[in-house]
């Protein structure tokens, strides 16, 4: 019996455990250490209509248990994206979510319209929570009126269904949940990473180029637990939990949190195998929890 | 590219707050190559999270080993220097594309220039490089008298001059300064240090032919997650760019922007 196997809107797993996007690149880095057909799916680095180079460097700092990271979106873009990395994906038996960004609004629908349309992207996450980029980004996943009306509209071009990526960016993370929900969203994946600054005290100035970065890794992980108990107690469709996921138990805390899938980010720089170390490791903990299908811890803690 | 728990065989204090570790494990030591790096996790726990970029400075096929030597500086470093033979550290690698020795013909000169904590990529370069039959130069540049490490080891493979900025040993002033004033001649220059130091290489020798290993903050150290781009040159665009954990971390010279 599989006791890890997930059903989602778009996504059929065969566990709950995929790489977060922006860490995994487009996973030919991570094929070369083991098979990413093991994967329940995976979440591909944010695409844009344009390639981008991103940010100046560096885009990395490490901070106590976390890392502060400001990238700034760079891929190859769109069509890049779907003539080579999507086509390479291919020989994996695994779904791909395909991560969109933007800065204006026709961005986010023109690589929602197209990316959706490829032969293995079977769901969609829509990045209105980089915050990374001067323009767009975080500014749509902030305000709930721009978040709905930005969902209904790549909702209309989407051949998939399509998960919002939330930003903890916010006072009521509830509040952009249900404009989400309301919008036609099928899915939320949260959260994203959490505004921070480091400063180097002999230079007197910010680590990172950029001034600030998004911070992830386990130090964030109680937020986004609070986040996803909270939101999944107020929508009835499901999350994606990710932040600071490292370890099998970790993924049970995020089910009784609310989520019914989740996503490794940070975890992957730290240890390459960590995805599927943790598939290998998660019966174990259903055997000592006496569970029998992980499905059934989801919303644990509240329910 | 692999990750192995590789045991601690010793672990010296050489130079003020420099260690040479060497490293022992069956499989890793075998893929190395000159001027890669291995990705070393340094504690257990989750503080400090990520894993430290560290070039290979000797390969030991027959014993299995690998030597690296760092300087302890932030909180990383400073506890893979608290560790004892012994103990085990889990390595990621090797990484990356290291020195080319083909580049130099048997007979031709090389020129091997290393700035303070870059010299020791360079040591199993000279190596590699002596035992094809080139003839190695090296010129070290350290900061001051005890920060000089390694000097009779390069010594042993061919002629070796060390600076000092402050003048304490060696001669007084730049890598590039001995280089001038001795008047060394060479076919190929071999480099690791510090950013301006490798631009005054650059500058200094535009038409030599030449290689330049370069430092940036890493994540994954495997190419996946974009944080250690460069531009490269002659790019109006700005949107070409190398990845040093895996393009790099040595480049030839005037292909990408230091
Ligand atoms: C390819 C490559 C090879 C290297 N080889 C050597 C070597 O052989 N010997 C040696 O002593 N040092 C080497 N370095 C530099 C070494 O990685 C840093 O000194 C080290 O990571 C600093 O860690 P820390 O714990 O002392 O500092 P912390 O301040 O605790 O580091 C915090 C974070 O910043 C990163 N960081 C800080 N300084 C640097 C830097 N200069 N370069 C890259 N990342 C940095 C750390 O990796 C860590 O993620 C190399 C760097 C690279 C990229
Ligand atoms: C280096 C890096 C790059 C990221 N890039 C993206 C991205 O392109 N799109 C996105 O939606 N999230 C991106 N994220 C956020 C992660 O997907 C994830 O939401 C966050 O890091 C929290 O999970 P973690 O703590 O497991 O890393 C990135 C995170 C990191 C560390
Ligand atoms: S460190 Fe991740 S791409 Fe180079």
């Amino acid at each position: 019996m599989n006791r890890l196997n997930i059903e989602l809107p778009g996504l059929s797993m065969k566990n709950p455990v995929m790489p977060a996007s922006g860490c995994f690149g487009f996973g030919q880095e991570y094929a070369k250490l083991y098979d990413l057909s093991r994967l329940g799916a995976i979440a591909i680095k944010a695409t844009t209509v344009e390639t981008r180079f991103g940010n100046p460097t560096p885009r990395v700092a490490e901070t106590s248990s976390g890392m502060l990271n400001a990238i700034g979106l760079q891929n190859p873009g769109l069509e890049k994206v779907i003539a080579n990395e999507l086509v390479w994906l291919e020989k994996y038996d695994v779904p791909i979510i395909a991560n969109v960004a933007g800065s204006k609004v026709e961005d986010y629908i023109l690589v929602a319209e197209q990316i959706s349309k490829a032969k293995n992207v079977h769901a969609l996450e829509l990045n209105i929570s980089c915050p990374n980029v001067k323009e767009g980004g975080m500014a749509f996943g902030t305000n709930p009126e721009v978040a709905s009306e930005l969902t209904k509209l790549v909702k209309q071009v989407s051949d998939v269904p399509v998960y919002v990526k939330l930003s903890p960016n916010v006072t009521d993370i509830v509040e952009m949940a249900i404009a989400c929900e309301e919008a036609g969203a099928d899915g939320l994946s949260m959260i994203n990473t959490l505004l921070g600054m480091r400063i180097d005290i002999k230079k007197r100035q910010p680590i990172l180029a950029n001034g600030f970065g998004g911070l992830s890794g386990p130090a964030v992980k109680p937020v986004a637990i609070r986040m996803i108990h909270q939101v999944s107690q107020a929508v009835s469709i499901p999350i994606i939990g990710m932040g600071g996921i490292s370890t099998a138990e970790d993924v049970i805390e995020f089910f009784l949190a609310g989520a019914s899938a989740v996503a490794v980010g940070t975890a992957n720089f730290v240890d390459p195998f960590v995805c599927p170390n943790i598939i290998d490791d998660l019966p174990r903990v259903l055997d000592e929890l006496k569970v029998d299908h992980i499905s059934e811890l989801i919303g644990g803690s509240w329910k | 590219m692999i990750v192995e728990n590789m045991e601690i065989i010793s672990q010296r204090n050489i130079a003020s707050k420099v260690y040479e570790l060497v490293l022992k494990g069956p499989e890793l030591v075998h893929l190395a190559s000159q001027g890669q790096f291995l990705h070393l996790k340094v504690s257990e726990g989750t503080d400090p999270l990520l894993r430290r970029p560290i070039s290979i400075a000797q390969i030991n096929q027959e014993k299995d080993e690998l030597t690296v030597i760092y300087r302890a500086e932030g909180k990383g470093t400073s506890m893979l220097a608290l560790k004892q033979a012994g103990e085990e550290v889990s390595v990621l690698g090797p990484l990356g594309n290291g020195f080319s020795i083909k580049e130099t013909k048997p007979g031709n000169v090389a020129i091997l220039v290393g700035g303070g904590i870059g010299v020791p990529p360079l040591y199993e370069l000279s190596l590699q490089l002596v035992k094809v039959g080139v003839k190695v130069v090296h010129v070290l540049g350290f900061a001051g008298n005890d920060d000089v490490f390694y000097e009779e080891k390069f010594t042993e493979l061919g002629e070796t001059y060390v600076a000092t900025m402050d003048g304490t040993y060696g001669d007084k002033g730049t890598v590039i300064d001995v280089i001038e004033e001795k008047g060394l001649t060479f076919d190929t220059i071999y480099a690791c240090g510090p950013t301006p130091m490798l631009k005054a290489i650059e500058n200094s020798f535009p038409e030599k032919k030449g290689f330049l290993s370069l430092e940036e903050r890493m994540g994954c150290g495997i190419g996946a997650c974009f944080a250690c781009v460069c531009n490269v040159k002659n790019d109006p665009t700005k949107t070409a760019y190398k990845k040093i954990c895996t393009d790099g971390p040595v480049f030839a010279i005037g292909e990408v922007e230091l």
